[in-house]
């Protein structure tokens, strides 16, 4: 076997170790049980007792959903102040210029939505100041605020009948303090040791090899590296991300960061099974997303190190696999499974340009977002991933003759129209807008506009469809990675991708809470044998069957025009 | 006893013709708005019906050839007219069943009671059936027909409700008691009663029941209305899906007509499931009422699937009606020939079923007997024993161990110690020891049993498997109904039942969170079938048992409930299977379709037509022929529902999933080559 496969196998096996200890410990944080974290209480006891706040008191699902969202307007409006006004704040020496209002407003959505979708380069964009106050900031509290509200769907599943989905103040601090911030500062130590700049030094100096001067940007990266990849936010210290030399130095590197995409969201699902005490419900579920994530990943393994027919038409070999817009320290495997992972878990961080992937690839990648639950961002996974165990469990429970229930609770005819919503949404967001994308293109090319839209896409044809298609999709499942060739700094794409962006963060957080909220306060159930059981591997077939009509299918259309077509033309 | 169940073929000649005239009223939009899905099926054929007459016309053909958009018109056309016949042909055989019930109430001679008439006091006026109102008194006489349901206030009567109930075996029925109630429509055979109406006109169960199955006060159950939302929303899905392709196409500089486009959408969105949704709703109330169940609800019917737990009386249900003797026991010394004559003679004048068992088990022709002169002594509550005394001065006796004991005692005599052991053995195995004595000395034990019903032990095993608890009710004392339970395999018993208790044990299960079901006739049992999630009274049950249940069997059969669960579990597993293979059909449809509405500009998406189609106009009209050919071909299995079959909810799962979800992807791709094949005949 090839060594470039072996190391994928090696990397994703090690995450899956990794991840199966770190689930039971992250259970153990919310359930309050001691652990070894324990000696960060007097540290979150400070931070409550001074925001006046008591960890104990129990929320129902619309005061859960109040503070969250209360706290994250908050944060938009800080966000957006300190980056249009970041020349006149300290750490800057590279003298880099505020942002205008409407790119502040994009970057602070952004990276509060945790997509960490970027207009600008972070190089020069940026200064050290927002770059750690703004970005790193919002790269920790989103990643919280979705691991919180994932609590608030473990509680509502744990307790028989409840109106207490347990507090958004305790469950959000104790992610940062007893997960994302130590296993940050893990990674940080890693990259640093490999390469990775920890300076608050302004730019480098060099003289390459040919003679040229060359300007080296860096910074505090490592930090900001490390949580960028463990908090499913994506968002990149340098302009292109991990495939940048000093944000992803090496092979060893690029492991870590490999691991730290998937590791919190697979940990999540294991933290399921021990936090509700269900193992096999989790096992289940992480049967399902695996079988799919392994499926994916082995197409673009294949597609990636067979190279590009393309090129092998022009007779030149390609030993090494496909490696337009690929690292060569990396390799295409390599480049091939962060592909799937990054996008598999809303990630969004890249270390190969993912334009250059080949078709299939290409498809692979943008159905992977569509999805968006194979694990998925960190919490807002699982949320999504709820929502189709919702409609599976409708449409099977009546397959065994009982009207549907979940977990001891009757689903009806609410919590279907919430769930139905929810997948109508993104599929309205994904397509209406890429329609509207593609109308203009074909019909105005000469619009008025500062970028006019005949001008979008770098690459006509089906690839320039796919570019479109991945802009949205990204946005809606809060991805933040880009086809790139698209030219989306200006107004059009700005304001689109910001709505989508938005309802494609919340709603789909807001809706799952809802529906736990009604299942949780209605009457309990007690299981029999004609009950349906949802930890069964039966019904992960249903659920898998579910993602795959639902997600796959309804986009089939559009992955004809775009990645299909290029696939066909081109083989 | 003769039982014809009346059956309706599934599409009797009749009844196809009464749906294929509903077919077409049912087009009017104001219906179709009620299902979501064949209403935006009914757009789609309206808009081709558009694009045709504007190409008839305009003589235009930029949106493909006018024989092929009349084609597509038809198909969608009749896709919404068979989605019709469904919904129609299951109202039809539901009032159809309905009506043959009311037929039997049509217009019928009243002898009203008027408690002041134009002559005397109570004076009786022969009016017709429909001039009665709630609260009017009547009187029948034998050979009269009952006029309307109403409750005995005066009188008994045997009565023949083979009307109803399809069983030809008179039934008694008199006022007071717990079987008080009269149905309209059955025939008094003897005696006169005195009736008050219960119900007004138009609003008896039957009534309510036929306007259940009718379109028009129709109301969704609760799980239905979930089922559409889930339905509606996957048509909002396609409907996205094709209202982008236009730009999308658009920008791959791919025309697509109209005529593909709706072709499309139809193919994707659910029709099959959403063509059936209904009949199989007023499918479910059929077989109910097929089984001679009225639901007042259609929720009743589905709740019926969700039951957990069942409370069954024993005598009827669980034992057949009363004890029957099983063994004569002689006392030590005693011939076991002399002991059953003896058994036999004490019990010649007994008209109760025990007493009657007896002598059928001896197997003695008691014509043979001379018993002329003997004094037969009856039961009295007192003495607790009946007997005889013979002329020749034999003095027999037999009754409860007790009061036998006391006679044997009081004379001097002792109780020989094996009989005793004999009559403790009998109780401890849940039957009841009658005790015999001759001329105040014991002569032996008779045992008498309860008889579990054959069959009956399968039944809760089927009951077990399909998760539902089954509890027994029974006055006995807890020892034999232990006994009793154990031996016909329920799971619990509720001992010495007061009707409270019944109420109290509801009460308990539901708080648990379990859905329970019971019958009842009595107006005790009213407040249980009130509190019961499913509540069945009999027919012959009083009135205030019959408001208080949702359900009315007309049989007054106890096993009913079984029946009942297993209609309710049918009713939701149809629209489960269903709805999974109505979209796992999309998977072949797409394959038809996608690459036929592209290969025009893109040649490289032929790939995609793994079936092998020959056109793009061949492959589309395959897929919407196909589309709109499966909905009558699932008719029959709409209206005879998906059989249950108690294995455990994931074997089932898994069972349904593979036949209707990989049948459901697989059947599609057969069909719509088959089709292709066929379409390539003729173009």
């Amino acid at each position: 076997m090839n060594s470039e496969i072996l190391g994928t196998i090696i990397i994703f096996g090690a995450t899956i170790l990794l991840a199966w200890p770190l689930g039971k410990y992250i259970s153990a944080v919310y359930a309050g049980n001691k652990n070894i974290s324990d000696f960060m209480k007097p540290v979150e006891k400070f931070f409550f007792r001074f925001c006046g706040i008591n960890s104990a008191e129990s929320m129902n699902w619309k005061q859960f959903l109040k503070a969250m969202l209360t706290i994250n307007m908050l944060w938009l409006v800080y966000a957006m102040l300190l980056l249009i006004f970041q020349d006149k704040l300290p750490l800057n020496p590279d003298g880099n210029p505020g942002q205008t209002p409407d790119l502040a407003f994009n970057t602070a959505i952004s990276f509060l939505v945790n997509c960490n979708l970027q207009h600008y380069s972070g190089e020069s964009g940026l200064t050290y100041f927002t770059q750690l106050f703004v970005i790193t900031f919002l790269q920790f509290v989103s990643a919280a605020t979705g691991m919180a509200m994932l609590v608030a769907l473990f509680n509502g599943i744990k307790e028989k009948t409840t109106n207490n989905l347990g507090n958004f103040w305790n469950y959000f601090v104790k992610s940062i303090t007893r997960i994302l911030l130590p296993l940050s500062i893990l990674v940080a130590v890693i990259l640093a040791f490999n390469g990775t700049p920890t300076t608050y030094d302004g730019k480098d100096t060099i003289i390459t090899l040919q003679g040229d001067t060359v300007q080296v940007s860096r910074g505090p990266a490592a930090g900001m590296i490390a949580i960028k990849q463990l908090g499913t936010n994506g968002g990149g210290w340098f302009g292109v991300n991990s495939a940048h030399p000093l944000e992803n130095p090496n092979y060893i590197t690029n492991a870590v960061e490999t691991i730290s995409i998937l590791i919190i969201p697979i940990a999540l699902v294991f933290a399921l099974g021990y936090y509700l005490k269900r193992i096999k419900l989790s096992n289940v579920i992480f049967a399902v997303m695996t079988f799919l994530f392994v499926i994916f990943c082995a197409i673009n393994i294949y597609y990636e190190t067979k190279g590009n027919p393309a090129i092998d038409q022009l007779g030149i070999a390609q030993t090494t696999g496909s490696m337009e817009g690929k690292e060569v320290r990396l390799g295409a495997a390599a480049t091939a499974l962060w592909s799937v992972a990054t996008t598999s878990t809303s990630n969004g961080s890249v270390n190969g340009m993912h334009d250059s992937l080949t078709p299939i690839s290409g498809g692979v990648v943008i159905l992977d977002m569509m999805i968006n639950a194979l694990y998925g961002g960190v919490g807002v996974g699982l949320l999504n991933y709820f929502i189709f165990i919702i409609i599976a469990v409708f449409i099977s429970g009546l397959m065994v003759g009982r009207t549907p229930e979940f977990m001891g609770h009757k689903v009806e005819a609410r919590e279907v129209k919430i769930a139905a919503l929810v997948t109508l949404l993104s599929a309205f967001l994904i397509k209406g807008f890429t329609a509207f994308a593609a109308y203009l293109v074909a019909h105005h090319p000469e619009m008025g506009r500062a970028v006019k839209p005949g001008a979008w896409l770098n690459n006509p044809s089906y690839h320039g469809f796919s570019e479109m298609l991945y802009e949205y999709t990204s946005a809606n499942a809060n991805n933040g990675s880009g086809f790139e060739g698209l030219g989306d700094n200006n107004i059009f794409w700005n304001v689109t991708t910001g709505i989508a962006l938005l309802l494609g963060r919340f709603l789909p957080i807001i809706a799952p809470i809802a529906i736990i909220g009604l299942l949780a306060k209605k009457k309990y159930i007690p299981e029999s044998p004609g009950t349906l059981r949802t930890d069964s591997y039966t019904f992960g077939a249903m659920t898998l069957a579910v993602i795959i009509i639902v997600t796959a299918l309804s986009y089939l259309p559009a992955l004809a025009l775009g990645p299909l077509a290029e696939y066909f033309s081109l083989y | 006893m003769t039982k014809h169940k009346r059956t309706v073929r599934l599409l009797e000649p009749a009844l196809v013709g009464t749906a294929f005239r509903q077919s077409f009223i049912k087009l009017s939009p104001r219906l179709m708005v009620k299902n979501p899905v064949m209403f935006t099926v009914e757009i789609g054929t309206a808009i081709m019906l558009t694009v045709c007459s504007w190409q008839l016309i305009t003589d235009n053909t930029s949106e493909g050839a006018l024989w092929y958009n009349i084609t597509v018109f038809a198909i969608l056309l009749l896709t919404v007219l068979f989605a019709n016949f469904a919904e129609a042909i299951a109202e039809a055989r539901g009032k159809a069943q309905a009506e043959s019930l009311r037929r039997t109430r049509e217009e019928t001679p009243a002898k009203k009671v008027l408690t002041v008439g134009e002559m005397y006091v109570n004076e009786i006026k022969v009016v017709s059936s429909s001039q009665l109102r709630k609260g009017d008194f009547f009187v029948c006489e034998p050979g009269d027909i009952i006029p309307m349901d109403g409750e005995i206030v005066e009188g008994i009567a045997t009565i023949d409700e083979s009307a109803i109930t399809g069983e030809s075996a008179p039934v008694i029925r008199e006022a007071g008691g717990d079987k008080s109630s009269v149905t309209g429509g059955t025939k008094v055979l003897s005696d006169k009663i005195k009736v008050r109406v219960t119900t007004e006109p138009g609003e008896s169960f039957l009534d309510k029941m036929i306007a259940l199955v009718e379109g028009a006060s129709r109301q969704k159950a609760p799980n239905e209305i979930a089922l559409t939302i889930l339905l509606a929303a996957f048509t909002l899905i396609f409907i996205i899906v094709c209202v982008t392709l236009k730009p999308f196409a658009d920008y791959a500089n791919t025309p697509i007509t109209i005529a593909a486009f709706i072709s499309l959408f139809v193919c994707l969105i659910p029709t099959t499931i959403g063509g059936l949704l209904s009949a199989i709703g007023i499918a479910g109330m059929d077989r109910a009422l097929r089984a001679n169940v009225i639901a007042k609800s259609g929720k009743a019917v589905e709740a019926a699937g969700d039951v957990d737990v069942l409370l069954l009386d024993k005598t009827g249900t669980i034992t057949i009606g009363n004890r029957k003797a099983t063994n004569f026991y002689p006392a030590n010394g005693i011939d076991k020939k002399n002991f059953i004559e003896a058994c036999v003679l004490s019990s010649l004048s007994d008209q109760t079923p025990e007493g009657k068992s007896i002598i059928e088990l001896a197997g003695i022709n008691t014509k043979s007997y001379n018993t002329q002169g003997a004094t037969f002594i009856d039961f009295t509550a007192e003495t607790r024993s009946s007997g005889v005394n013979l002329p020749d001065g034999r003095r027999i006796r037999k009754g409860a161990f007790d009061s036998i004991q006391n006679i044997v005692i009081k004379e001097g005599n002792s109780f020989p110690k094996e009989t005793a052991e004999r009559v403790k053995l009998i109780s401890s195995n849940g039957g009841t020891p009658l005790v015999v004595s001759l001329n105040e000395k014991v002569i032996g034990v008779i045992e008498l049993q309860d008889i579990i019903k054959p069959g009956i032990q399968e039944r809760f095993e089927r009951l077990r498997k399909m998760g539902v608890k089954t509890v027994m009710v029974t006055g006995d004392n807890p020892l034999t109904a232990k006994y009793i339970a154990e031996k016909a395999g329920v799971d619990d018993f509720i001992a010495e039942a007061k009707p409270e208790d019944k109420m109290n044990y509801i009460r308990k299960e539901q708080q648990g969170g379990k859905l329970v079901a019971m019958m009842g006739d009595g107006t005790n049992d009213a407040p249980a079938l009130a509190q019961a999630d499913v509540g069945v009274s009999m027919n012959s049950g009083t009135q205030a048992a019959k408001e208080a249940g949702n359900m009315v069997d007309l049989d007054n059969d106890p096993t009913k409930l079984i029946e009942v669960v297993e209609i309710g579990k049918q009713l939701l597993i149809t629209r489960g299977t269903l709805t999974t293979f109505s979209i796992a059909n999309d998977v072949a449809k797409y394959f038809a379709i996608v690459p036929a509405l592209f290969i025009a500009s893109i040649p490289a998406l032929q790939s995609l037509n793994i079936m092998g189609l020959k056109s793009p106009e061949s492959a589309i009209l395959s897929a919407i022929i196909f589309n709109a050919l499966i909905i009558p071909a699932l008719i029959p299995l709409a209206l005879k529902g998906v059989q249950y079959k108690p294995i455990g909810a994931s074997a089932l799962l898994r069972r349904n999933l593979f036949i209707y979800g990989l049948g459901g992807i697989i059947v599609p791709f057969i069909g719509i080559k088959l089709i292709d094949m066929l379409l390539g005949l003729f173009m």
